[in-house]
């Protein structure tokens, strides 16, 4: 570990430290501003790994498979994530639709096609090729990601139509229910491990 | 006995990776992931107050118009974000109605008096409560995007109900308005530089 990656500079005041080893639960908190300064890793590289995959698979099962039914009288009809984006896509403001196709399902896949890239080559102690740029894209990215709202979204919506149109959940909404929880967990600030561990 | 600032080291943080950078021999690139470096935010405050601006603007068509249109065989009907909120509240979903309510009216409204809040006491070189203020951006960053949740709601909606003749669910240009209002505010937050509360009365500490 270099000489500079043993402080830590408090982002929100820019109050600098001397990092610490943390146990398990422990937070680094900064003494000016109460921010979270540090905190060990939720998990391994190869359990980010395990997680990252599952959450591929999840995404494109939230993408292809219904979130929720409707019944009405004879008829009956249901959405997928990717049903959503396009029916937004397809009204008169195509451009929510795109900002949505961005925060339901680009951001979330280009980050755990980078996540998956990194991580493999992590587990070998290597960097991945283009690692730096990749680390920076995640960065960037992570505001933009907005699985939650969606799932919070499908609830409204059940609420929504009650009363007038019998809903059902499908399979997709719990699947969206572990891919959000998982999402929180591996592409949070862990991910900045990597910038010490390979080095 | 307060913790030095990052200055007074010559290091700088790097925004992207976080490493704290030497700035012994000027680099322009953080040496680590090879960002551009910068002492703070660059324009800041212009830029926060830009995009608030701008979206306090786009908040107005937001709420003024439907943002989505309801077709029976028996009558059409077009919602506003409050006219939804109203309609659940009345059919008894008080809990849902808040929530909506919360996400769409109270979390942007918030986002708005914070950020003008922020930025009126950062240009006024205000030293008091600096501590609360770094929390106040801090719970910005955090509520930032909930507020999507109507624009996902109509997507979804439109998606589901669609029965051709007998009904549907349309979305309309209120929620394109209301989108914008959303990530304007996300990147008005994110120009903002918390960093510039701490500059001002670092002697008196």
């Amino acid at each position: 570990m270099s000489e500079s990656s043993r402080l830590i500079i408090c982002e929100y005041c820019d109050s600098v430290y001397e990092r610490q080893q943390l146990g398990t639960h422990q937070r680094a908190h900064c003494r000016r501003c109460g921010a979270l300064l540090d905190r060990r890793p939720w998990l391994t590289v190869d359990q980010s790994l395990a997680l990252s995959a599952t959450a591929g698979l999840l995404l494109a099962f939230v993408c292809f498979y219904p979130v929720l039914y409707i019944y009405v009288r004879d008829q009956s009809g249901s959405a997928t994530l990717l049903d959503a984006v396009l029916a937004l896509f397809n009204g008169p403001v195509s451009v929510m639709g795109m900002t949505m196709a961005c925060a339901v399902i680009l951001v979330p896949a280009t980050q755990i096609g980078l996540l998956v890239w990194l991580l493999a080559f992590a587990r070998n102690q290597r960097h991945a090729p283009g690692f730096r740029p990749c680390m920076r894209l995640l960065e960037v990215l992570r505001p933009w990601s907005m699985l939650e709202v969606f799932l919070l979204g499908a609830l409204v919506a059940v609420v929504k139509l009650t009363g007038r149109i019998d809903t059902a959940p499908a399979a997709g909404l719990f699947a969206l229910a572990t891919l959000s929880f998982l999402m929180v967990g591996v592409a949070g600030r862990d991910v900045r491990m990597l910038w010490d561990q390979l080095s | 006995m307060m913790p030095p600032f990052a200055d007074q080291l010559n290091l700088r943080l790097c925004h992207r990776c976080k490493y704290a950078s030497p700035m012994a021999e000027d680099p322009r690139h953080c040496t680590r992931c090879q960002a551009r470096l910068h002492y703070r935010k660059p324009d800041a405050i212009a830029r926060t107050a830009a995009l608030t601006l701008a979206a306090l603007v786009f908040y107005i068509p937001a709420n003024l118009l439907p943002i989505i249109h309801t077709r029976t065989l028996h009558h059409d009907s077009t919602t506003t974000i409050l006219g939804s909120v109203m309609e659940l509240w009345q059919a008894g979903a008080w809990d849902i109605a808040l929530v909506l309510f919360t996400a769409s009216v109270g979390v942007p409204v918030t986002k708005f008096l914070a950020l003008g809040y922020l930025l009126v006491s950062v240009q006024r070189r205000s030293d008091r409560s600096r501590k609360e203020r770094t929390r106040l951006y801090r719970l910005l960053e955090l509520i930032g995007y909930w507020s999507m949740l109507d624009v996902f709601v109509a997507g979804l909606l439109t998606a589901l109900v669609q029965f051709g003749p007998l009904g549907g669910i349309e979305p309309r240009a209120g929620i394109l308005y209301f989108g914008l209002v959303v990530v304007l505010t996300m990147m008005a937050t994110l120009s903002f530089d918390p960093r510039l509360i701490w500059d001002t009365g670092r002697s008196n500490e």
